[in-house]
């Protein structure tokens, strides 16, 4: 069996502060393999986010944090690597996707410009001709029209939307083989949210792009992810596939997160009970779901 | 560019401070046609016609030594823009790299640098320019280094703010995750969008590096005699107030219109490039 895509074990994050360390995440273990689409699903300070960022190594890089543990990318352990190393990891092999697309884009560039600077991290010396025929086509997948003119245009001259489906273009444009996508078009209107969505899990599975879904939406989440990691305060609380954990949640906080979701047929808005002593009970998988019996 | 140009003709203002500064720089671009005694920049000595009021051919009066002050006034704008050029030509991109190096890498870099800069604006900068000039021999070249060193941390404190709030964007954290150098986030991500504040600053800033310049050699300690310079001139011809006022009078004007017209023009820019002041 070759390496996952993503493997990460007993990670932990601190911080240290004026009052000691703060301790964020208290060891985390998750993994994707090939081609799969993991969701981590969590509230807000979660631990969400800072799990995708230290993947990066955009964590590491900040004073006062302190971690442990393990994170290998396709077998190459992320910690040993130099931040030269690091960095020529990003955009070409790993790429993020963000919540708010048109803050994503500079203002001062067109995303013909834009789009030729991550062309060129793929392709070193690509030219301004190649890399617009190259960008041409790959606004093309994401079902936008008139690439042309979107190529000319600047970021605040699109819509949302619009702006999403550049950047997964961006994000997919030098064949990564590790997606992040941190609450992708949370900024955008449901509409344009579920379209959006739709493209990146096509172009997804075409590219055989391994991913992490990073959400608070149970719905988005049920649709698009094979497997789901759900975190609470640090901590992986359950973990499971897609469809047991929706149709059989074992964890307290698993239980009350889907409780937590309004229903669209109106039945006032959910009461959230204030007893939270359950959802500090330990790890939950699925029968053959839990990381001993996933990876050998 | 369309809506620049509506946003400047709509407000006669802007018109006017174009109008000002437009007219001084080519007055003193073309100084050795316009001016009615060209060769009177010099050390020339006309006692015929020392200390005339304003009359024909003499529009603003003649100097001490009867030379044409408004031909010295032409001269003397050719310098102080100059000085403006030169001054904010080395102090601007020294302070912006020093801003931007600070507001990104943060840490020990952001505390030195910073605290450097602070050190700076805590002297008063006329007081810090008159040591300066008292240190080294007085003259046009020095004067522009003693304007500098007092300018670069204006720019270094302006660039510095607006590179904190400009690296919580979306695209700067875009750009690191693609794997963009520090340098290239500095500069090509960031610093194209502080430009439209740098380039406000710089336009009104030019204006008061007129005026502290003229500051210092109303005070003796900028350009030596006999260059034309409007802040000698005023000080020459305070002595002989109120009688001769055409003395002091002129230059005073020149130097208000050049500082009043860069004003203006600063104010229209920042409408046109929409800076939050």
């Amino acid at each position: 069996m070759t390496a996952p895509t993503l493997a990460i074990d007993d990670l932990r994050l601190g911080f240290r502060g004026w009052a000691g360390t703060v301790e964020v995440l208290h060891g985390i273990s998750l993994h994707i393999a090939k081609g799969e689409r993991v969701a981590l699903v969590g509230e807000s300070g979660s631990g969400k986010s800072v799990t995708a960022r230290l993947v990066l190594g955009l964590v590491q890089e900040l004073r006062g944090a302190r971690y442990s543990g393990r994170m290998a990318f396709e077998g190459r352990d992320l910690g040993a690597l130099s931040r030269r190393e690091r960095e020529a990891l990003r955009g070409d092999r790993i790429s993020m996707i963000f919540q708010d697309p048109t803050s994503s884009l500079n203002p001062v560039y067109t995303i013909g410009t834009l789009f030729h600077e991550v062309l060129l991290r793929g392709t070193p010396g690509i030219g301004t001709a190649e890399a617009r025929e190259r960008a041409v086509a790959a606004l093309a997948d994401v079902a936008i029209a008139d690439p042309g003119r979107v190529l000319s245009s600047y970021a605040f001259q699109l819509s949302g939307g619009m702006n999403q489906r550049v950047l997964i273009a961006m994000a997919l444009a030098n064949n990564p083989a590790l997606l992040l996508a941190d609450e992708p078009g949370t900024a955008l209107d449901v509409t344009v949210q579920a379209q959006t969505l739709t493209l990146m899990q096509q172009l997804v599975a075409r590219h055989g792009t391994s991913m992490l879904f990073i959400s608070h939406n149970l719905g988005v989440v049920r649709e698009f992810a094979d497997r789901v990691y759900v975190i609470y305060k640090g901590r992986i609380v359950e973990q499971g596939p897609t469809e047991a954990l929706f149709d059989n949640p074992l964890h307290p906080y698993t239980r009350a997160l889907m409780a937590a979701v309004p229903r669209i047929t109106g039945e006032g808005i959910p009461e959230i009970d204030e007893e939270q002593t359950g959802f500090y009970a330990p790890l939950v998988a699925h029968p053959g779901h839990s990381e001993a019996e996933l990876r050998p | 560019m369309k809506r620049a140009v509506f946003i400047l003709l709509r407000n006669p203002l802007s018109v006017l401070g174009l109008a000002l500064v437009g007219l001084v720089v080519l007055a003193a671009v073309f100084a050795d046609y316009v001016a009615p005694f060209p060769d009177h920049k010099g050390a020339v000595v006309d006692f015929l016609n020392f200390n005339k009021a304003p009359e024909w051919p003499y529009l603003f009066g003649t100097d001490l030594v009867g030379r044409d002050i408004l031909s010295r006034i032409l001269f003397a704008y050719r310098i102080s823009l100059t000085l403006g050029v030169v001054v904010l030509a080395l102090a601007v991109p020294v302070g912006v790299t020093v801003g931007l190096i600070a507001g990104y890498i943060g840490g020990r870099t952001e505390f030195v640098l910073m605290r450097v800069t602070d050190v700076f604006l805590s002297i008063p900068p006329l007081v810090l320019a008159m040591s300066m000039m008292g240190l080294l021999e007085p003259s046009l070249t020095n004067g522009m280094m003693a304007v500098t060193v007092m300018w670069w941390p204006w720019y270094a404190r302006l660039v510095y703010n607006l590179t904190r709030s400009e690296r919580e964007e979306g695209y700067v954290l875009a750009a690191e995750v693609i794997g963009a150098s520090r340098l290239h986030v500095m500069f090509r991500e960031i610093l194209p969008n502080c430009v439209p504040s740098i380039l406000t600053k710089m336009t009104i800033d030019f204006g008061f590096v007129i005026l502290i310049a003229s500051s210092l050699s109303f005070l003796g300690l900028g350009v030596q005699p006999p260059t034309p310079d409007l802040g000698s001139m005023v000080a020459e011809g305070a002595k002989y107030l109120p009688d001769s006022w055409w003395l002091t009078v002129f230059p005073g004007l020149a130097i208000l219109v050049v500082v009043f017209g860069f004003n203006l023009i600063g104010d229209a820019l920042r409408e046109i490039l929409g800076v939050e002041q």
